[in-house]
């Protein structure tokens, strides 16, 4: 359940590349515990904003925190503390998956013993017991997604980001992905997602929505389509898009 | 440290996991080495000769007798015409032409001169003087041998002043070119290996987006390049072993000196190469341009190295050049040591100069990478 | 099939750093072939270890260091340092002149004069023992110039197509056909490679262009950065080492574009092995690369190599196109005097596009 509790805070964060201005001035704050869904067309800035919070690029001016480290400073304690599924897949295809989590295991300072047991853990709920010594390479694109998740959780972050997790699989794994992102919030993590998919907007506790490098708006899905009289996020969308002078349409 | 050991696991699995590579990895470099070393010579061989006879006498079929049983020419033609000759070479055919001329050995006996023409295809400068040497010593050897035969005739102030000369070649005294290029392809071999694995290793790992993720992780910089450095330091030191064994066996050259030196240099060596190998990686986001990056760098490395071509043939400012490039270093140390059996007081000048690359190498690739970018 | 042609165009000339090796590189080779490698011998280190210390020795040492082949680098007191400063690799050679050389001489026993080099590089070993030699000899030749020799041959020498021996005349062709390997088998190869490993290689033949034009366009490109670096080889060559082009240069053009499509139906046909961009690059680099340098002709004499490799070297493309290249530019021939090279290459390339076009038939059933 979502508290009080800022977890993530940003005031006027930008990053420009040259004259390019990807991530203009935003502000928010995401609280412990809930699903914070950033939505935005592609080119909007989305991911530019991400990969400042999880620590991969050094933002032009504002500043932000992150689990309560500051982002120019502390980029390292942030790692420890959050979990990153990135849009292009990021486990290792040729590794099987014992093999990837005992990787990402270690590097994240658990013991063997924590490996094993965690990792047989999540080998089983996902029902993956017979690909435990097989390439990951072998899997349909839908498990390797479920299973890049599950493997992000496996040093129990307080934050988890999830750029565009859910793209190129058909809705029904979908449904059952964001049934594993509601196991994870329910146990206290919070979750940043990414996505394009207006629809999957709905099962956020919060959304905010970037245009052009700035965020247009942000509250509860619910309270968002009262605001603008519509009955579903993409008409959401589609009103504050409408001006917008990047990116293509989701 | 324990991130240091999962990095490790992960990549040795990786590498052995890749059945593709693996024959490339270990059966290319043998297949490299043997040819290599037997097509890698300078040496000039079988030279075509056509021989252009207008004589037609004793002394001409003497002359041609003397190029027919040397070894280092081949007889491919003889005919009455310079101009078939001429356009035997146009078509590729012969190297170099021995033209008699008419009157050859009357000239000779009576006037005691007589002139000879040589015509030799230039387009190898390098080779044509050596074809010349060649064809000089036994035109010079068959004159030698007329005025000994002739030698009633001279008079007895025309006795010459002769030095007596005596060459002698050391460590090498069949002067086989093996010898001394097989220890410089070994150096190849094994640095091609280190460059391109290693630099290309990391490239990919961008390309198809692991960097990233491994980016976010709390794993350190250093801890990141240690990672990547001790598997491929590794292959490349059992390949150096399996290359020298290789040499000992089929080649039968041994290493003169100690085989610890050689190891101890191969590893600083390796150590500067990589670390090349990772800064490239640092320039390049495609593993299409950082391949480019290191075969426009090695390219140049290894010809400017002294394993083909020798440094003091070189203008000065391209000799001051190679004081930079460790490929030239690991050349020298090789023969030194495994020729000439020099001993590491021999080789410490060479050494502490890769020392001091290593060190220099490895931290820029270390600072150049950027996990925030 | 013109849209897949304009993205191939774009996706290359948008990877600038790619384009600056690409273009950089044959220059760079080329000048440092030109101006730093060779195989003459200059500046050769000596020691000098004098019995003699008269006329003779004093003389032939004043020669040697006037030669410009020889530095000297220090005189030794006996043979007992010999081996040493071998070992210490900077002196190649030392000269032991033996004692009482002008006596000798005088009183018609021969002056004994020792050339020791150190023969771990043994072809300049060879070449610095000859020239010390030879230095002797013309010393020897100044003494002797009141006495008429009899019986003296006279060779007059000419050298062929290349008279002042410079060494870049034989680099250019070798180093243009390499660099022509590079741009059109490897990169060819590993530009196909690359749609294979990211996925995208289903998507194109699903579409409906086929097959052939799919290779069309991915080759196209390569054709014209090859054929811009092989002018600019020739222009550098020209205008730089002022390397002669006596033959009909309609026939250079026709034969490099014809060498070029040998080597892009080789990229393609190790593209059809290739499952990854390193595989692409290793194939290419080790199975094609190495061995055209090797066995081509462009370094090493093939005459001089074991018949296997003198068999072997007659597979590779690249020592035909020399082959046509040299007797194009430096003898200046006609193209029919090279019938023969051309066909062979002729008849690789169809069987190259053959084998590649049988392998992807094999995987789209």
């Amino acid at each position: 359940m979502a508290s009080i509790d800022p977890i993530i805070s940003v005031q006027r964060l930008t990053k420009k590349f040259g004259t390019f201005t990807a991530v203009d001035a935003i502000s928010f704050e995401v609280m412990k515990g809930e699903i914070f869904g950033f939505l935005g067309a592609n080119g909007a800035g989305k991911t530019t904003a991400m990969k400042i919070l999880i620590g991969i690029s050094r933002p032009t001016s504002g500043t932000a925190t992150v689990a309560g480290y500051d982002i120019y400073k502390e980029t390292e304690q942030i790692k420890k503390s959050i979990g990153y599924m990135s849009q292009r897949f990021s486990l290792y295809n040729d590794l099987t998956i014992r093999e990837n989590i005992e990787f990402f295991g270690g590097i994240y300072g658990l013991t063997q013993h924590q490996i094993r047991d965690k990792g047989e853990a999540l080998v089983e709920k996902l029902g993956l017991q017979d690909n435990y010594k097989r390439p990951i390479s072998d899997l349909p694109l839908g498990w390797k997604q479920k299973l890049a998740f599950s493997i992000a959780l496996l040093h129990d972050p307080r934050i988890i980001f999830l750029d565009e997790p859910t793209g190129g699989v058909d809705p029904v794994t979908r449904r059952i992905f964001w049934n594993m992102i509601y196991e994870a919030a329910h146990r206290g993590v919070t979750i940043f997602v990414t996505t394009h998919y207006m629809d999957e907007a709905e099962y956020c506790n919060r959304v905010s929505m970037m245009v052009d490098g700035k965020i247009e708006a942000l509250d509860s899905p619910g309270r968002l389509k009262d605001k603008y009289g519509v009955t579903s996020m993409n008409e959401v969308f589609v009103r504050l898009a409408r001006n917008q002078t990047r990116g293509k349409d989701a | 440290m324990k991130t240091i050991y999962y990095l490790l696991k992960k990549e040795f699995r990786q590498i052995f996991r890749n059945r593709a590579m693996l024959p490339i990895l270990f059966v290319m470099p043998v297949v490299q080495l043997l040819v290599l070393s037997y097509a890698a010579t300078f040496e000039v061989k079988n030279i075509r000769l056509h021989i252009v006879d207008n004589d037609q006498s004793a002394f001409s079929r003497e002359l041609t007798q003397k190029f027919l049983v040397s070894d280092h020419f081949r007889l491919t033609g003889v005919s009455f015409s310079g101009r078939v000759a001429i356009d035997e070479m146009q078509r590729h055919n012969t190297d170099l032409i021995l033209h008699i001329p008419a009157y050859f050995e009357r000239d000779l006996v009576r006037n005691r001169k007589a002139q000879l023409m040589l015509s030799i295809n230039a387009i190898d400068g390098a080779a044509a003087a050596v074809e010349n040497v060649y064809a000089m010593s036994i035109i010079q050897d068959f004159n030698e041998n007329i005025r000994v035969s002739m030698a009633d005739d001279a008079l007895p102030s025309e006795r010459p002043k002769v030095f007596s000369i005596t060459q002698s070649f050391w460590f090498n005294p069949e002067l086989d070119y093996k010898t001394f290029m097989v220890p410089g392809i070994l150096v190849l071999l094994v640095t091609m290996i280190a460059v391109f694995l290693a630099g290309m290793n990391i490239v990919r790992e961008k390309e198809i987006g692991t960097l990233e993720q491994i980016n976010v992780t709390p794993i350190k910089k250093h801890q990141f390049i240690i990672g990547k450095l001790l598997p491929f330091w590794l292959l490349a030191l059992v390949e150096l072993a399996g290359g020298l064994l290789m040499c000992w066996v089929i080649f039968g050259i041994g290493v003169a000196g100690s085989i610890w030196v050689v190891f101890l240099f191969a590893s600083v060596y390796l150590l500067v190469v990589l670390g090349i190998g990772f800064f490239i990686s640092n320039f390049a986001n495609t593993q299409q341009q950082a391949m480019f990056l290191s075969w426009f760098f090695m390219v140049i490395f290894i010809l400017m190295s002294g394993l083909f071509t020798p440094i003091e043939s070189m203008p000065s400012w391209a000799q001051v050049l190679t004081e930079f490039n460790p490929v030239r270093y690991f050349v020298e140390v090789m023969r030194m040591v495994m020729l000439k059996g020099a001993g590491l007081d021999d080789i410490l000048p060479q050494l502490t100069r890769l020392v001091i690359y290593a060190v220099l190498m490895n931290g820029l690739a270390v600072v150049g990478y950027k996990k925030v970018a | 099939m013109k849209g897949f042609i304009t993205k191939e165009f774009f996706h290359i000339f948008r990877d600038r750093r790619s384009l600056i090796i690409l273009f950089g590189m044959p220059i760079v080779q080329i000048l440092l072939f030109g101006f730093a490698i060779t195989n003459e011998i200059r500046n050769v280190n000596i020691a000098i270890l004098d019995k003699a210390h008269d006329t003779s020795s004093e003389r032939i040492i004043e020669k040697m260091l006037a030669s410009g082949y020889f530095v000297m680098n220090g005189y030794l007191e006996s043979e007992d340092e010999i081996e040493a400063i071998f070992q210490k690799g900077k002196i190649k050679a030392v000269v032991v002149f033996g004692p009482d050389l002008d006596r000798n001489l005088a009183t018609g026993g021969n002056g004994a004069i020792q050339i020791l080099a150190d023969a771990t590089d043994p072809n300049t070993a060879n070449t610095i023992a000859n020239y010390a030699a030879s230095i002797v000899r013309d010393y020897q030749a100044e003494i002797n110039l009141n006495t008429t020799v009899p019986f003296q041959i006279i060779p007059e020498v000419r050298m062929l197509y290349n008279p002042e021996l410079k060494g870049v005349f034989m680099f250019i062709p070798g180093t243009m056909t390499v660099i022509l390997m590079l741009v059109s088998a490897m990169m060819t190869s590993i530009s196909i490679a690359r749609e294979k490993e990211m996925g995208t290689m289903e998507v194109l033949l699903v579409s409906p262009l086929k097959p052939v034009q799919v290779v069309t366009g991915k080759v196209l490109p390569y054709i014209l950065l090859s054929s811009i670096n092989a002018a600019v080889i020739l222009l550098l060559g020209y205008f730089v080492f002022k390397m002669p082009m006596e033959g009909s240069l309609i026939a250079l053009m026709g034969t490099t574009l014809l060498f070029i499509i040998t080597t892009l139906s080789l990229g393609i046909l190790i593209s059809t092995v290739a499952h990854t961009q390193q595989m692409a690059m290793m194939i290419s680099l080790m199975g094609l690369m190495l061995p055209t340098i090797m066995l081509s002709g462009f370094v090493f004499p093939i005459d001089s190599m074991p018949w296997p490799l003198r068999f072997l070297s007659n597979l590779i493309p690249a020592k035909w196109f020399i082959i046509i290249l040299k007797g194009l530019m430096l003898k200046g021939v006609s193209i029919t005097y090279l019938w023969k090279e051309v066909l062979i290459l002729v008849l690789m390339t169809l069987a190259l596009i053959g084998l590649s076009v049988k392998k992807y038939a094999i995987r789209l059933t």
